[in-house]
């Protein structure tokens, strides 16, 4: 057992938070969420240049051979820089899914592209009013006509596919037990989104299909057997969302803390008043909890374990531990922190966000008891 | 990053897991909560040292293995599982052996780490007094040199495990003209030394959880002084760091945990979405917990004295055993208020006893509010208040 980064992942973990520092302002943050695609080319291309597309890609696919874990370092620093963007949902949701299932001839053809910044992916999974994660909640039906699939329905909270060039839609190709992963080309004129508003300036879609075909050959995986590796896209990003989370509230205990220090009134640091302390001290609690149950789970993916249990245990915590971190780093921050002026709202938008994506508290809490035998 | 255990590891927590489960299938004893500091079993402390599973960690020319924290966690993570009566050797193998190891004399070394290894040196604690809590540097307990000798005279309180004690681990004021922090030292006292005496309290829960111990003109040998003298403040505030940082403060009413899931799934109530949701709550909380005291254990295994770490893990775990009593008492509804011995009683009492019981947890060992005070200033670099 050992709860401490190698050599190579603090480097990888310090090149990642002086990048991003240097790159992502919090004035670059807002102009992406106020703008239509939400990120900006020319950082991506640098930052596929630093190969962090590929990190977690084997090298034939001119990936870096790196692990999941080392990718949820990345993701943290990420959640700690409030990166805007569609890194999540090309990598974590598109590329790490085509790995998983795709036959090779589709690896080769998207993931290079996807390593050198060229490619974006997303996944389309949840339905209007079907907001729980499991195979019930996917309604959205793909008919079959001749060497070809006819897709119709609308598909919502899709990230990023307004710039996407692939999704990865989730449909049913046979009533009550099939389901199968379409790679869809996201440009087609059958498909169109609306970029929904939404409280982390992130860009979640309605996506609607209308007599959308797809090849046969673009089925990621098998037909009709494609809700397991679709359980297992979800768990990973729960995690990868997690990751984000715990660099998010490791942040915001640093700000809190550096400003209890500061501010004074009675002539004196507000952070020398006990009950300003014992919010901080649960405030460190809730993230070293939340930090270790993540990166347990991480570190389950990344060797390939049964991790069901942990996955939902990781969620459900950070889910709520999230809550409470934000409860009181908004109450020490005073009136400052709930204005637009403060960074603290950025955080306090995306750990929100993060939260209900890939399934809550609630959601995991139920996994677990299945887990328990209960 | 590495989640896993050894193979080694594996092998030795089957290893402790076989023989627990042989004591019980035996009828040695049953799983009890708390059994950990009220569990007295000379027999079964003998049993375990027989198997050299206590003073794991320490080093072998004392009788110990040299075995790893990790390995020691193991060990009381099974003994807590079990529930097993563990209570005569629990504080000589988790504090004392270390403090005597850390500050020790040699002789002081060869005279006690030995016998506590073979199961043979009950120890108790002697810091709190009636008029000293939180302040433990308030101390008024006082030892005067005279001559080979020193001359004890006070009361300390809330010794937990008094009764059987063969020693006390107390601290004393050997300096009353210094700043009180540098004015108090650390004695190994015989409790059948004359002027010793002791008088049981009983707690909430009706049991005897501790003794005021009373020391009247007590003649402790020089040789007895732990470390340096006047440095006692410092020592203790290690021991607490090594008191707080174990599993016993999350898993000591793992029996009830293991008891109400099982009620729960045989009476069909875990069908309940509320009780459903709230049993997964408290499993999610207790394999977090779980994390961060195994934190705690690599931090010790690194060589450092675990202080915000175990602070942390602590305060944590006390309050997860609090709400472990308080769903449990919900689920159970109007059976939850019989005692043990009781027409009706559910799960042998140990509802009721744990409900009650746990209420002191987040005060023995460091209050959670002066576990939260050293989180702040040592961990976040608060600035005192």
């Amino acid at each position: 057992m050992k709860l401490t980064l190698t050599e190579e992942q603090e480097m990888l973990r310090k090149t990642a938070r002086d990048f991003l520092t240097d790159k992502c302002s919090k004035k670059f943050v807002k102009q992406m969420e106020e703008s239509e695609t939400g990120y900006s080319g020319e950082l991506w291309q640098e930052m596929a240049e630093l190969g962090w597309m590929g990190l977690a890609f084997p090298g034939k696919y001119g990936g870096g051979d790196m692990s999941f874990l080392d990718l949820a370092i990345l993701l943290e620093e990420m959640g700690r820089a409030c990166l805007p963007g569609p890194f999540f949902s090309a990598v974590v949701l598109g590329g790490l899914s085509i790995l998983d299932v795709g036959n090779e001839e589709q690896k080769q053809e998207h993931l290079p592209q996807l390593i050198r910044g060229k490619r974006l992916f997303t996944l389309a999974l949840t339905e209007p009013g079907r907001h729980n994660y499991d195979a019930s909640s996917v309604a959205m039906e793909a008919t079959r006509d001749d060497d070809s699939y006819i897709i119709n329905g609308t598909k919502l909270f899709v990230p990023d596919a307004h710039v996407a060039d692939y999704l990865l839609c989730v449909a049913r190709t046979k009533p009550r037990s099939g389901i199968t992963v379409f790679l869809v080309d996201a440009k087609s004129p059958k498909m169109k989104h609306t970029v929904l508003k939404t409280i982390a300036g992130d860009k979640l879609c309605e996506v609607v299909f209308d007599q959308l075909s797809v090849a046969k050959a673009n089925i990621l995986g098998r037909l009709n057997q494609g809700w397991s590796p679709v359980e297992k896209i979800i768990q990973r990003a729960a995690v990868g969302k997690c990751c984000e989370m715990v660099g998010n509230l490791q942040r915001v205990l640093e700000m809190t803390v550096d400003y209890a220090k500061e501010r004074k009134q009675f002539d004196r640091p507000v952070g020398s008043f006990q009950i300003i302390q014992h919010y901080c001290a649960d405030m460190a609690t809730d993230v070293d909890s939340a930090r270790f149950s993540t990166y347990q789970a991480a570190w389950m993916l990344s060797e390939g374990l049964l991790c069901a249990k942990e996955v939902a245990i990781a969620k459900a915590w950070i889910s709520q531990a999230s809550q409470r971190v934000f409860a009181l780093a908004h109450q020490i921050h005073g009136a400052i922190g709930v204005t637009i002026e403060h960074d603290l709202h950025y955080y306090t938008r995306r750990a929100k966000a993060a939260e209900v994506a890939f399934g809550d508290a609630d959601f995991y809490r139920e996994v677990v008891a299945r887990e328990m035998g209960l | 990053m590495d989640f896993s255990f050894s193979e080694e590891q594996d092998r030795f927590r089957q290893e402790v897991r076989a023989f627990l489960e042989e004591e019980i299938e035996k009828g040695c004893w049953e799983p009890t909560c708390d059994a950990w500091v009220q569990g007295f079993d000379p027999a079964f402390t003998k049993r375990v040292a027989q198997r050299g599973w206590i003073g794991l960690t320490w080093p072998r020319e004392y009788g110990g293995q040299g075995r790893s924290h990790i390995d020691r966690l193991i060990l009381t993570e099974e003994m807590l599982r079990y529930g097993a009566p563990a209570a005569c050797h629990w504080f000589g193998d988790r504090q004392v052996g270390g403090a005597i190891l850390s500050f020790g004399s040699e002789e002081l070394k060869k005279e006690f780490l030995p016998r506590i290894v073979k199961g043979e040196a009950y120890f108790g604690l002697g810091m709190s007094e009636p008029g000293t809590g939180s302040d433990l540097a308030s101390l008024q307990t006082r030892a005067v040199e005279d001559g080979d000798y020193y001359v004890i005279n006070g009361q300390k309180t809330w010794t937990s495990c008094a009764s059987f004690s063969e020693y006390f681990d107390v601290y004393v004021r050997t300096d009353p003209e210094a700043p009180r922090h540098r004015g108090i030292s650390e004695f190994i006292v015989d409790a059948k030394s004359p002027g010793v005496s002791r008088i049981p309290m009983i707690d909430i829960t009706g049991t005897e959880a501790w003794n005021d111990v009373f020391f009247d003109n007590v003649r402790v040998h020089k040789k007895y002084l732990v470390g340096e003298k006047n440095r006692g403040f410092y020592q203790v505030l290690h021991q607490l760091d090594y008191e707080r940082s174990g599993m016993e403060r999350l898993m000591g009413n793992y029996p009830l945990f293991d008891a109400i899931i099982r009620f729960a799934k045989e009476n069909r109530l875990s069908s309940e979405p509320a009780i459903r949701s709230r049993l997964a709550q408290l499993q999610i909380e207790f394999e977090v917990g779980r994390l961060l005291v195994y934190r705690v254990a690599l931090v010790m295994e690194e060589g450092r004295a675990p202080n915000w770490e175990s602070a942390m893990s602590k305060a944590y775990s006390t309050e997860f055993e609090k709400r472990l009593a308080c769903v449990t008492m919900e689920v159970l509804g109007t059976y939850g208020q019989l005692k043990s011995g009781s027409k009706f009683v559910p799960l042998r009492g140990m509802a009721l006893h744990s409900y009650l019981g746990s209420k002191g947890y987040s005060l023995q060992a460091g209050t959670t509010e002066i576990l939260k005070n050293i989180l702040a200033t040592r961990r976040l670099g608060l600035p005192s208040s």
